[in-house]
């Protein structure tokens, strides 16, 4: 099963695809660009379709998913916690 | 079994001007906000007829009124439809529509309801639709080739399985229909935003190029002048971010999913303007999903695919919205409104080729008739594009 997805090697951010992902939760991961699989234990719970931290982050941090910066890190992450609104900002606007 | 695009073929309806319909509406168009009573009343009192009905109309001027009149003139034109009935408060907007909507050779017909009224304009318009319908439910589909079919996409409600499912699958049969000569757009210029680099890059010439780094800076022009915060209640929008969706970026670089790997981008529109010739063509276009499949329509296109994340549940009067997910929370808490379900490519039980075939199975039975889930519904937003305050 899988229960979460990264676009390519080297996005710092998986998203998962299943419903009720718990805290403390081993998860499968599937990186479709490459078809190779990695695990990681969730740190928090999230929602399907939420990205969750496959790196540790610090604030002022670039986030890369596609392969591509999407934004800056506002607040601390660590390895498995949900990565979101809460500490991801736009570089734009 | 994969599709084999080379002898493929579809039935639709070829109109005067030599374009493909898949459709065969006649329909009432009111002119202005002030019509619309007038076009309901026909649409009531014929059966098979549709209208139209919009907010606008009124002392527009400039760029705007020009693409007012453009949507409602390439509405009409559109060969999903086969005749028009246009109602305006005043003869001289009414023909200006009417006149545009002639030049492709259909049955169209103007009344202006001043100096007549209402009971009396419906009454006339409604002689005329009665004829219009029974001439169009006359006419007969025949066989043509995949060339002839123009097909738009637009995403909306996206979320993050959009980026890694839905919008790539758009993108599988984007590339797989380029070859063919199909005539094909995309848009949504401000949700390229974090990504137009790679837009830019899939141009075909530095023209092409150039055009489309004009209208992406107008669009963000328009941001920067209005913009009381950095968008992050709107673009994400509230259902984007509930569905994991966190900056511009990440949106943007989900929904250039769409466009393929293969396909060059071979021209750029303004809002509902018409293509050329075939190939992808990039529409300077809101974001808005029945702004944005309002424009595509107005530009002639007649089949549209639109993925969803979260479930948007827009549809159009004229063309039919294909609709696609990969979220498997939504194609089963939304599931009437879900066309093509590929979300078992997020579980590796469908390749993404598989889910491309599948969206192209899809586009072919709509072309010839099958209603969209959109279409049984009866979705049908018509939102019109406005720059700017009226006079």
């Amino acid at each position: 099963m899988i229960h979460f997805v990264v676009h390519e090697d080297g996005d710092g951010v998986g998203v998962v695809v299943v419903e009720g992902v718990k805290a403390g939760q081993k998860l499968k991961g599937w990186i479709m660009e490459d078809d190779k699989d990695i695990t990681i234990t969730a740190k928090s719970n999230i929602p399907i379709g939420h990205k969750v931290a496959l790196k540790d982050y610090k604030p002022g941090d670039t986030v890369i998913k596609y392969g591509v910066d999407i934004g800056k890190v506002v607040a601390k992450i660590a390895k498995g916690e949900h990565a979101h609104v809460q500490n991801i900002k736009t570089k734009r606007w | 079994m994969a599709i084999n695009l080379k002898k493929a073929s579809f039935w639709g309806y070829k109109r005067e001007n030599k374009r493909i319909g898949v459709r065969n509406h006649v329909i009432i168009l009111p002119v202005d906000d002030l019509s619309n009573a007038a076009a309901e009343a026909v649409a009531h009192n014929i059966k098979g007829v549709l209208a139209i009905p919009h907010p606008y109309g009124r002392l527009q001027f400039g760029a705007d009124l020009d693409l007012h009149f453009r949507t409602l003139i390439g509405t009409g034109s559109n060969p999903n439809v086969a005749a028009v009935v246009v109602i305006g408060i005043e003869d001289g907007w009414a023909k200006k529509v009417a006149d545009g909507i002639a030049k492709t050779g259909k049955p169209v017909v103007f009344f202006g309801i001043e100096m007549h009224g209402d009971h009396d304009t419906i009454l006339r318009a409604s002689k005329k639709a009665k004829e219009f319908v029974q001439w169009a439910s006359e006419l007969r589909r025949e066989e043509r080739p995949l060339k002839d079919l123009w097909v738009s996409t637009k995403c909306g409600e996206s979320d993050t399985t959009s980026g890694c499912g839905a919008n790539p699958t758009v993108g599988n049969a984007f590339d797989k229909l380029y070859p063919h000569d199909v005539t094909m757009v995309f848009g949504e210029t401000t949700e390229l935003t974090g990504g137009e680099h790679l837009v830019a890059a899939r141009c075909r010439n530095d023209k092409v190029r150039k055009k489309f780094q004009f209208m992406f800076d107008r669009y963000q022009a328009i941001i920067d002048r209005h913009k009381t915060s950095d968008l992050s209640d709107s673009q994400p929008t509230k259902g984007n971010i509930a569905g994991g969706l966190t900056t511009i970026e990440e949106k943007a670089l989900g929904n250039i999913q769409k466009i393929g790997r293969k396909c060059m981008i071979d021209g750029v529109l303004d809002k509902a303007e018409e293509p050329t010739g075939p190939g992808l063509w990039f529409m300077d276009s809101s974001s808005a999903a029945a702004e944005m499949v309002t424009l595509c329509a107005a530009s002639g296109y007649t089949v549209h695919f639109f993925p969803t994340g979260q479930g948007n549940v827009v549809g159009n009067p004229i063309l039919p919205v294909i609709k696609l997910c990969a979220n498997p929370r939504t194609v089963r808490t939304m599931s009437e409104h879900i066309d093509v379900d590929v979300s078992g490519l997020l579980r590796k039980e469908m390749t993404p080729d598989e889910a491309g075939d599948a969206l192209l199975d899809c586009m072919f039975r709509t072309a010839n008739g099958r209603l969209t889930a959109a279409e049984a519904l009866g979705q049908r937003q018509f939102v019109l594009t406005r720059l700017y305050e009226s006079a």
